[in-house]
């Protein structure tokens, strides 16, 4: 009895173990029951019952409620779907003048306006893209197809691909200096010479669209949160759940929206960015020192003038590192969203991984890692960069920048010009190197992907055969031996004990939403897969941090190694696992174990970081050795951190779970994969990701609720 | 002294959800303790005030004292719960936006704690910035501000970013970019408390000539007593909101109202503090010496002059007309005894 006195909340959750594991055996498996491989609403089967709701009839295989509940919200992903057809196809049809036949034409509202956006889009893609490989879209947009016939000279030629290197090298000088310029330079060469030119710029187009549109709507929506408490409240839950959201899943709504296309990814990828770009915004403008903005006042500044000359200048660098953000999204989305036609190195890279060809996968895989690697430090460079005084210098000096670029400009010319001559009757090597023209190093690749197959594939097999023998089956096993009613209580328990009644509702809701869902089972698939991943990551990720941490060097070579794989896109961690153990499981998990270490790594020195010098001396003067003041010290008080870097593990995992589904799992990603080539696929799609994305936010507000109060407990900020 | 400049009545600033409706139902009776149980905080409780052209408001108090918040309801910053505030007879709470804003723009300047410099302006550019918000032509208010610099001898400066700038030299650019619009109110906001106290004393010296010069109508605000005593016309001290005791600093001395006052007056010296005439016999006899002394005169300059009289000494105005007395008797009790006698 003293024992319980004295730790209460161990004896809790002692309780709540207690009861789930009695749960669990008390309720049996039904006879009935197997893990459906097949969707429940196609399949035609006599064993199963169905229900109508608002005209939609859900079919299922009922089990006892305690075994697992009836997927009362089967309805909702058929209802989304039938209403987006509806708004598309049917409601407020309205008379467009038709600019083609000359004549007035009846279609509904929002399929008039999706055009009108996609047309837009489709203009400034186009725009961007022929500065970049030239073409004559752009022209014929203001002229004719007629009138470009009669004057073919009115094609833009394209930017030869030394003005670009050059420019990426002159622009990166004027941001951080050599170091930058000789890497930017490096990768626009290498580009070219590995003949990636073509997708390379179709992908910069790309994001040079996405990523500035993204930037003006997530400022203005950051800006009017941090003015409206109301619209900030009404944007806080859309800001998290698009946190936590597959970003494959928010593709399925857009294909029928906006159909497929450059244009369709661009907006989708704006779903994507803008959410972090309004995160920063507002934390930014959080951190103004309430002073400056009374001086402001003071000074006499209007609204307009208090925010565009006072605020948004000195949040500046939180801004920026927004925008940083938003070029990482990008370029994830770049990849992601080939699977809706953009076309650009992602397409090249899922059509080379569809093909098995592991070789021109990495090419493609290390172009755009490339890229991403230099835009990121591009706009790292202009975040941290202080504006300078210009004032006492003369034109020259100020403009020399502009001044080099623009000889480089002449330079490239003459050079392409030149190049006509020298390269004639082939290609102009000097102007353009084409796709399969460039130097390229695939088939040594496939050859050494087939050497390390046949020399080590009897290790990897055994490896293979051992883990998913001896671990994941049984483990996928286990979770989906239990029962949903045991599983509700263990997470509303762990609510409960963690955050009181609100985190319990909370999480009580968001768990009931998916039980309620017909992808239950594939829930508790995804679940698994991540949680092998993340233990696994956690581990590696809190070794590896602490003992980086033991060294000031190793530690800070550590956070630049993970900054540099974060700035990867998701889709190319694939490419070495495919490599290496083909399509299984295996590389599923040891991709999302790769990917999701970066955080755990990260957060454990941070955390350790963070504890402050003082304590640290005063830990020394106590005599304490070195583990001492690790284990008594450091620990305790980077704990609360470390943990966020578990939120961040458990998101990341998820999200690689989610996409792992391209090699072939059997969660809820492969079914958001297939809605993808479904007619029907939107509402499917859309509730499979929600349902993702719960799982997400689970963890995420049992984590926050419970790191809040530790911090508070410590008396850490 | 005819119209204030600055003028408060009953002025309440209460931070709460209900404070409006707690406030009518107290009836000007508020009782911090009490607001607090109902989930309000009391910043400013009863202040009524007034200051006149060219005189130097001091408001003092520690920390939570509510001097801050005082200040922001002057400035409108923040909006009072009730009560009425007059700036030139102007009733400012009835101002709208774009005359308040008319308003800063040319009559107030405001110097603060931590600076509040924009970090992406150069020295001269932050200077200049109240003029361009106004409105004014960029070159024109560089000149302008350029005359500010120098005022603060920041010459050779100009180009530097605040972050390029010691503290000392921060809170130069602040009060240069207050003084830009020649504003006839001017709020300082604890403007020397981040400051090391070297520097903290050359720069109120600083002040002093710079308001010497200019003659501005000042409200000061600060946590140290020395300071206040050091600046000010006359002294607010302020304790959970409200206003203890406002007068000149040779009285609160001397007579401080509360026992909360007497606390801060203790350690004070007072040789330091007081004028002659604050300690002197108004009564005049023909039976003095023939040392004169000036009845504005701090007592510390001339003490050791009057102690070694024998006589008592003849006190004089600025005409040189005598109006009192002082014996030595007197100079050490003040300087040395009877401290709490003299309550």
């Amino acid at each position: 009895m003293e024992f319980i006195n004295k730790y209460p909340k161990l004896f809790q959750w002692l309780f709540l173990l207690v009861v789930f594991f009695a749960l669990c055996f008390a309720i049996e498996v039904p006879e009935t029951y197997k893990f459906i491989r097949g969707q429940a609403e196609f399949v035609k089967d006599p064993n199963q019952s169905s229900f109508v709701f608002l005209g939609k009839e859900v079919r299922y295989y009922a089990f006892d409620v305690f075994w697992r509940l009836p997927p009362l919200l089967g309805w909702l992903p058929i209802w989304i779907n039938d209403s987006l057809f509806f708004l598309m196809n049917e409601w407020m049809p309205i008379e467009f003048w038709n600019e083609d036949t000359q004549e007035y034409k009846t279609r509904p509202l929002v399929l008039q306006i999706s055009r009108n956006l996609t047309a837009f889009m489709t203009f400034l893609i186009e725009l961007i893209r022929e500065i970049l490989l030239g073409g004559l879209e752009t022209i014929v947009a203001f002229t004719s197809w007629d009138w470009i016939d009669k004057n073919p000279w009115a094609e833009l030629p394209g930017l030869p691909w030394t003005i670009v290197a050059a420019g990426a090298a002159i622009l990166s000088y004027k941001l951080s200096g050599k170091g930058l310029a000789i890497f930017a330079g490096l990768t626009m060469v290498y580009i070219s010479i590995f003949g990636q030119w073509k997708p390379s710029m179709q992908t910069l187009s790309f994001i040079l669209v996405a990523a500035p549109l993204s930037f003006i709507f997530g400022l203005g929506l950051g800006i009017a949160a941090f003015k409206s408490k109301r619209i900030e409240k009404a944007l806080y839950p859309i800001l998290l759940v698009m946190q936590t959201m597959p970003q494959y899943a928010v593709l399925v709504p857009a294909l029928v929206l906006f159909g497929v296309g450059d244009h369709a990814a661009v907006i989708i990828t704006m779903v994507v960015a803008v959410p972090p770009m309004i995160l920063l915004t507002i934390l930014g403008l959080r951190a103004i020192p309430p002073e400056v903005i009374e001086a402001g006042r003071m000074s006499g500044c209007n609204n307009w003038q208090l925010m565009f000359k006072v605020l948004i200048p000195t949040a500046r660098r939180d801004i920026l590192i927004g925008v940083n953000q938003v070029i990482m999204v990008c370029f994830s989305m770049a990849v992601i969203s080939a699977f809706i036609g953009a076309k650009g190195l992602g397409f090249n890279l899922l059509l080379a991984l569809n093909q098995l060809n592991i070789g021109l996968a990495l090419e493609a895989g290390l172009c755009i890692s490339l890229i991403a690697i230099l835009l990121d430090k591009m706009s790292l460079a202009w975040a941290n960069k202080q504006t300078d005084y210009f004032g006492n210098l003369s034109f020259l000096q100020r403009n020399r920048n502009i001044l080099f670029f623009a000889a480089t400009v002449i330079i490239g010319i003459v050079l392409a010009y030149i190049g006509t001559f020298l390269f004639k009757g082939s290609y102009n090597y000097l102007f353009e190197i084409p796709h399969n023209k460039g130097i390229s190093t695939a088939d040594f690749w496939n050859k050494g992907v087939d050497w390390i197959f046949d020399t080590f594939f009897v290790y990897i097999k055994a490896f293979n055969t051992w883990l998913i023998q001896d671990v994941l089956q049984p483990m996928r096993a286990l979770y989906l031996r239990m029962p949903a009613v045991a599983t509700i209580v263990l997470v509303v328990g762990a609510g409960y004990l963690i955050g009181g009644i609100r985190s319990a509702l909370v999480v009580c809701a968001l768990t009931l939403f998916i039980a309620l869902s017909p992808w239950w089972d594939r829930a508790l698939v995804t679940a698994y897969m991540a949680t092998f991943g993340v233990i696994v990551s956690c581990i590696i990720g809190f070794t590896v941090g602490t003992l980086c941490f033991q060294n000031k060097h190793s530690a800070s070579f550590m956070l630049g190694v993970c900054d540099i794989f974060q700035t990867f896109p998701s889709f190319v961690y694939l490419i070495p696992v495919m490599m290496l153990f083909g399509i299984t499981d295996t590389s599923v998990l040891i991709a999302v174990i790769v990917y999701a270490t970066i955080p755990a790594t990260r957060y454990t020195i941070e955390g350790l970081r963070s504890v402050p010098v003082g304590l640290h001396d005063a830990a020394t003067m106590s005599g304490v050795n070195k583990f001492q003041r690790l284990t008594k010290i450091e620990f305790p008080l980077a704990f609360p951190h470390m943990m966020l870097g578990l939120n961040q593990t458990i998101v990341f995992a998820l999200f690689m779970v989610i996409i792992g589904a391209f090699i072939g799992t059997e969660d809820l990603g492969q079914y958001i994969l297939k809605a993808l080539s479904d007619k029907k696929g939107a509402g499917i799609g859309f509730t499979l990701g929600i349902c993702v994305a719960f799982i997400g936010l689970i963890f995420d507000n049992l984590i926050r609720t419970w790191v809040e109060k530790r911090k508070k407990h410590l008396g850490i900020n | 002294m005819s119209n204030p400049v600055i003028k408060c009545e009953s002025v309440y600033k209460i931070f709460g959800v209900n404070a409006k409706k707690m406030l009518r139902e107290s009836n000007g009776n508020v009782d911090a303790k009490k607001f607090q149980e109902n989930g309000c905080i009391v910043g400013v409780n009863n202040a009524s005030f007034e200051v006149s052209k060219g005189e130097m408001l001091v408001v003092m108090g520690l920390s939570g004292s509510g001097k801050s918040t005082l200040l922001r309801c002057i400035s409108r910053l923040t909006d009072a719960t009730d009560g009425k505030i007059f700036i030139e007879g102007q009733d400012l709470l009835s101002l709208n936006n774009k005359e308040l804003i008319e308003l800063r723009r040319n009559k107030m300047g405001m110097v603060f704690q931590s600076f509040a410099l924009l970090p992406h302006k150069t020295v001269v550019e932050n200077i200049a910035f109240p003029l361009q918000i106004k409105g004014i032509k960029t070159e024109d208010s560089i000149s302008k501000a350029m005359d500010m610099v120098k005022l603060v001898g920041l010459d050779g400066r100009e180009n530097y970013f605040p972050r390029e700038l010691s503290g000392g030299q921060q809170q130069r650019v602040g009060i240069a970019r207050s003084l830009a619009v020649e504003p006839d109110i001017w709020f300082l906001d604890e403007p020397f408390s981040a400051l090391d106290p070297l520097i903290r004393k050359e720069m109120q010296d600083e002040f002093l000539r710079l308001q010497d010069k200019l003659q501005k109508t000042i409200m000061f605000i600060t946590h140290d007593f020395d300071e206040a005593l050091k600046l000010a016309d006359r002294i607010a001290i302020m304790k959970d909101g409200i206003i203890e005791q406002l007068d000149t600093p040779a009285n609160i001395v001397l007579n401080p109202a509360t026992e909360y006052v007497r606390k801060f007056t203790e350690e004070v010296p007072r040789e330091k503090v007081l004028l002659i005439q604050d300690v002197m016999d108004p009564s005049t006899s023909d039976n003095l010496g023939d040392l004169k002394v000036l009845k504005d005169e701090i007592i510390e300059n001339v003490a050791e002059k009057i102690l070694t009289q024998e006589k008592t000494v003849a006190v004089v105005d600025n005409n040189k007309k005598i109006v009192g007395s002082i014996n030595p008797t007197k100079i050490i009790n003040t300087v040395f005894g009877g401290r709490k006698n003299n309550n």
